[in-house]
């Protein structure tokens, strides 16, 4: 009698996932993906099957969500997962070999360069520089729009030296605007990010004497809160009043975020465009040698309307040494990100275009990737 | 003491009526000190805790001088283990609230048909079919492994064990049945993933899977099936094993055909319990399963997504269309988990063992 | 008395194997059933189900043993290169190459504080609720409550976890800002600061969290008070309260001490509520509306993707000092219970 029972309930439950394992087996094309940046002629990629995974960076997340959708929708049976998850666990699963290529906003460490290298085994791990994301400063305060914020009082702000929106520093950089009394909560992420690193990198350099806390990727001011991702700022701006917080410019302008002006090297305060960080990234020197193709930025820059506080995200992947499973995946789908197609989808969702030079020169090294 | 308390039984009593005047006193008087005097900066939550305050001192005051003090703190007591139901009442009901009416924004055939793959911020469609079903097979396949492992070792402890290897046993399930889940997703990670998967896999480096989640389930799930096993084996009346002895039926059968199926209701139970809590674990899976966003079937090869992965995720997204997406598939869980548990509890109530 | 005392014809001698031999074989086996005591053979199915379910057992054992020797073997490699006190520093930076530090002691307080501060929320509401539910509620109302309740216990904690980092954050936003215009004087609620993720708001989630589980345990030790302790208390005149002091608290104490450490471990080992409510920041603060707060479990789970290898053993070395104390916890209750219900003896 129990036998029945359980045997009923057992067939009834096996049809069931049987039903659920074949309806909804659709995968979603562009067609259902609706609105936003599918860009150029499919015909542009050529496609190469497979899977491959990534992570890092969740400064180029909304970059790499264009790319893949618009890789995926024209090849259907290549698959790549991007987790975005933080430039350090990016380079730490490119390390330990759970990722393929990561997705970093800082070079890898000087003691990271040698173990990432040794993943590669017969090659170098270099860096290739994919998208220019420019970090705004966002802020969320009830009443107060068009903000201007010199990098020292910047600094200050995210150091905890000043406390309240109507600061004589904040007001000294808003001429004639009225700030309320409200508490300043300054936002910073938790995790191990580029975005972090390159901020604070700002930092040192423009304003030195009022942030004493060097560059990293972890970060070590005081105070604050600590939020996970670039969603996690986007999402804690929003949500507050009286917030300030650091995030790459897709963020703010998916979470429609308001934007301070910084001050630049010109001594103007400049506001966040395509242009005004194309200037910045313009003058951007190679720092890496041979394949690898790090870039310095110049935060002092002193070209009229630049935007200064910029960080160009990286493509860590083994110059030689790729897995024959994976790579060719990885060379079709980087060579599309550094195609101007790439570059134009990535530039509708909120980054700057690699500068063409740049640009050529990373489709060449990911051409000769083996 | 006053002489009209002196013999409860003879004390008079409040009249009826008194509870109800002290708590309409109570609230004008909270009305008039809170709301409209501000003490202690006011408001509509002070007013409520104050005219509750207030009545719980004016009962106690008048049936202290009424009925004795005795029968005063009874009126207390049982005023406050009242306040203390409604008090906790509130945030389970917002949760279930919540739940209910957020997570029923994207019950529809979209979300349950589609997988996340090709969604970006900007887009509204987008579902969790690949998460059911990393979480079915992820559940799935972690039952596998540990109802037999657990089922026997149980068997082991009450039918066989006499010595030192069963206390062993029963002492390191009970160690065991205390390891916070994440740590167990820890183990796996650093074990598993990193240390044997390469070995696994064609090329030589470690991947996540569905099945290293299935794993660290295990690890959580084993012991909660081992201790319970053993508690409903333990409830068969040894008249029935005696019994059967007797006959001249050997030991394994009379395990397999007369104390397992006895107990099988109640093992039952403690496996549909265990794996209710198992689907419903975010840590250990969050580690080690990858969180794939698109449909994968296969456990052993390819990222694989689960519910609380992607709850998980949808929840750290700014994407205004994620909220969503995380509490529809935070009601499926919920139902999920609680279909598991009611037919759990359910059979239990027909147990005859229980 | 689960153990039969009688051992299984199996393991008799073989002795008498020779007297039952069957001799009279018929097509389908021995003619009348045979007989006797069956035959024991090295691998027969006796000893391969015996075998079967001993290796069973051994599985579960060495499975745990080697988590436990795995885990401890690559927690030491990053406690050795820890340069500073594992127990006392409060920071967490151990994928430094050149100078890896990184202590447990802000995750330890804060696990411990959002812990006990959980407890000290939920377990007198959650009495309150079972004495309700079996002493002062209608029968019906109780059973439905407590299938309810039952239910409540077994909603995944992401949920939770969820609801208080959305809706629930916003009321003990203003509990905070009042707490400390009012009492801003006691150490606890000194922050004045913009209010967010805080331990206050991490406790409360976790006592909402475990308050089912404590309440149905605790109603469960309730409902087993013997009848006539209760009866024979009213009938010496006690109020009802008198007579729940009297007869059913103390019978039920060890109970409902197991009940509340079995609250107490969930709320330790609990991962996902606290990532999500709590600030991951590494501050040594007794302060509960602080912006901030962390937690063993929440640190891992934030942490364990950007690990480095030291960065993995860090963890890891965290994680088991989390599992000692819960393993002391849970061990404290079951001695309480043990020596207790010896004590106490029947009462029926």
């Amino acid at each position: 009698m129990k036998l029945q029972r359980h045997g009923i309930l057992a067939c009834l439950a096996v049809t069931a996932t049987l039903a659920l394992a074949a309806c909804g087996s659709d995968n979603n094309t562009s067609s259902g993906g609706g609105g936003g940046a599918s860009s150029g002629p499919s015909s542009a990629i050529s496609c190469a099957q497979g899977s491959i995974k990534a992570q890092g960076s969740t400064a180029q997340g909304n970059a790499m969500t264009a790319w893949t959708k618009n890789y995926q929708s024209a090849c259907g049976s290549a698959t790549i997962d991007y987790t975005a998850n933080g430039s350090g666990a990016g380079q730490q699963a490119f390390i330990a070999g759970t990722a393929d290529f990561a997705g970093s906003d800082s070079p890898l460490a000087q003691a990271d360069q040698p173990k990432a290298d040794a993943r590669c085994k017969s090659g170098a791990a270099i860096h290739l520089p994919m998208v220019v994301g420019p970090i705004a400063v966002v802020y969320n305060v009830s009443g107060v729009s068009g903000l201007q914020l010199k990098p020292a009082t910047i600094a200050k702000i995210f150091s905890g030296k000043v406390t309240t929106w109507n600061d004589p520093a904040i007001a000294a950089d808003n001429q004639g605007a009225t700030l309320p009394a409200t508490k300043i909560l300054s936002v910073h992420r938790s995790d191990s990010s580029g975005t972090t690193d390159n901020f604070a990198k700002f930092l040192s350099k423009t304003a030195g004497t009022d942030w004493t806390y060097g560059n990293d990727k972890t970060w070590k001011a005081p105070g604050g809160d600590a939020e996970k991702g670039s969603d996690g700022v986007s999402a804690a701006i929003g949500k507050s009043d009286g917030t300030i917080g650091y995030v790459e410019w897709s963020f703010a302008q998916s979470g429609n975020l308001k934007m301070a002006k910084v001050g630049n090297g010109a001594g103007e305060y400049a506001e966040l465009t395509g242009e005004a960080a194309g200037k910045t990234v313009a003058s951007a020197k190679t720092a890496g040698t041979g394949n690898d193709m790090t870039l310095a930025i110049d935060y002092h820059t002193t070209t009229p309307g630049a935007y200064p506080i910029v960080l160009v995200t990286y493509e860590i992947v083994c110059e030689k040494g790729t897995p024959s499973s994976s790579l060719p995946l990885v060379k079709s789908f980087l060579t599309y990100t550094a195609s101007a197609d790439g570059q134009a989808a990535a530039a509708k969702v909120g980054y700057a275009p690699l500068p063409d030079e740049v640009r050529t020169k990373v489709a060449s090294t990911v051409a000769s990737l083996s | 003491m006053t002489a009209a308390v002196a013999n409860a039984l003879e004390a008079r009593r409040l009249p009826r009526w008194a509870p109800a005047a002290t708590a309409v006193a109570a609230a004008a008087l909270a009305y008039v000190v809170f709301a409209l005097g501000g003490v202690l900066g006011g408001g509509p939550v002070l007013t409520v805790v104050g005219a509750v305050v207030f009545f719980l001192a004016g009962l106690a005051l008048a049936s202290g001088i009424v009925e004795g003090s005795r029968a005063a703190r009874n009126r207390i007591a049982t005023a406050l283990i009242y306040s203390a139901f409604t008090l906790a009442l509130l945030p389970l009901v917002s949760v279930v609230f919540t739940l209910v009416s957020k997570g029923t924004a994207r019950l529809d055939a979209e979300f349950f048909g589609h997988s996340m793959r090709n969604i970006g911020p900007q887009d509204n469609s987008g579902g969790a079919y690949h998460a059911i079903i990393g979480t079915l097979e992820q559940v799935a396949i972690a039952t596998l492994i540990t109802v037999p492992l657990g089922t026997g070792g149980a068997i082991y402890i009450v039918e066989y064990g006499r010595g030192r290897l069963a206390l062993a046993i029963r002492f390191f399930v009970d160690v065991m049945t205390g390891i916070p889940s994440i740590v167990a997703g820890l183990f796996i990670l650093a074990f598993w993933v990193l240390i044997v998967s390469p070995h696994l896999s064609p090329d030589g480096l470690p991947f996540y899977s569905g099945f290293a989640a299935s794993l660290a389930l295990s690890v959580l799930m084993l012991p909660t099936i081992t201790r319970s096993s053993e508690e409903m084996l333990r409830l068969v009346p040894v008249a029935l094993r005696e019994g059967a002895y007797a006959l001249g039926i050997a030991k394994w059968k009379t395990i397999m055909r007369i104390v397992l199926p006895t107990a099988l209701p109640g093992i039952v139970t403690g496996v549909m319990l265990a794996v209710a809590r198992a689907a419903g674990e975010t840590a250990p899976v969050l580690l080690v399963a990858g969180g794939g966003a698109g449909i994968n079937f296969s456990p052993f090869h390819g990222l694989q997504n689960s519910l609380s992965i992607f709850i998980y995720d949808q929840a750290g997204s700014a994407s205004k269309y994620a909220p969503a997406r995380a509490w529809t598939a935070a009601l499926t869980l919920v139902a999920l988990v609680l279909t598991l548990t009611i037919a759990a509890k359910l059979l239990s109530r027909r147990n005859k063992l229980r | 008395m689960s153990q039969s005392p009688i051992a299984g014809p199996a393991e008799t001698a073989p002795v008498t194997a020779g007297l039952a031999a069957p001799t009279d074989l018929g097509p389908t086996g021995p003619l009348g059933g045979g007989g006797g005591l069956p035959s024991r053979r090295r691998f027969g199915r006796e000893s391969l189900f015996r075998w079967f379910t001993t290796a069973s057992g051994a599985v579960v054992l060495v499975v745990i043993v080697a988590i436990a020797i795995f885990l401890i073997a690559k927690a030491v490699p990053a406690l050795r290169a820890d340069k500073a006190n594992f127990l006392t520093y409060k920071d967490w930076f151990p994928d430094d190459p050149t100078n890896p530090k990184f202590g447990i002691a802000a995750l330890a307080l804060g696990t411990v504080e959002a812990s006990v501060l959980a407890l000290l929320l939920a377990v007198p509401v959650a009495l309150g609720i079972a004495l309700c539910l079996t002493h002062y509620a209608h029968r019906r109302v109780a059973s439905a409550l407590g299938f309810v309740i039952d239910l409540l216990a077994a909603v995944p904690s992401i949920v939770f976890g969820l609801w208080g980092r959305d809706y629930f954050y916003k009321p003990v936003q203003d509990v905070s800002a009042w707490l400390h215009r009012y009492f801003g004087w006691i150490p606890l609620f000194g922050s004045g600061g913009p209010y967010g993720k805080s331990v206050l708001l991490g406790s409360a989630v976790l006592a909402i969290m475990i308050l089912p589980i404590i309440t149905s345990l605790s109603s469960e030790v309730f409902r087993q008070t013997p009848k006539m302790n209760e009866e024979a208390a009213l009938a010496l005149g006690a109020t009802k309260w008198e007579m729940i002091r009297m007869a059913v608290l103390p019978y039920g104490r060890p109970g409902l001490i197991a009940s509340v450490m079995l609250g107490l471990g969930r709320a330790l080992g609990e991962t996902i509520a606290l990532a999500l409510t709590l600030g991951a920041t590494y501050t040594f603060s007794i302060d509960l509306i602080e912006n901030g707060g962390n937690s063993i479990a929440a640190n891992i789970a934030n942490k364990f993707g950007e690990a480095s290898e030291t960065g993995r053993g860090a963890l890891i070395a965290s994680g088991l000092v989390l599992f000692a104390i819960t393993l002391v916890v849970n061990m404290i209750a079951r001695l309480i219970v043990y020596r207790r219900r010896e004590f106490i003896g029947s009462a029926a």
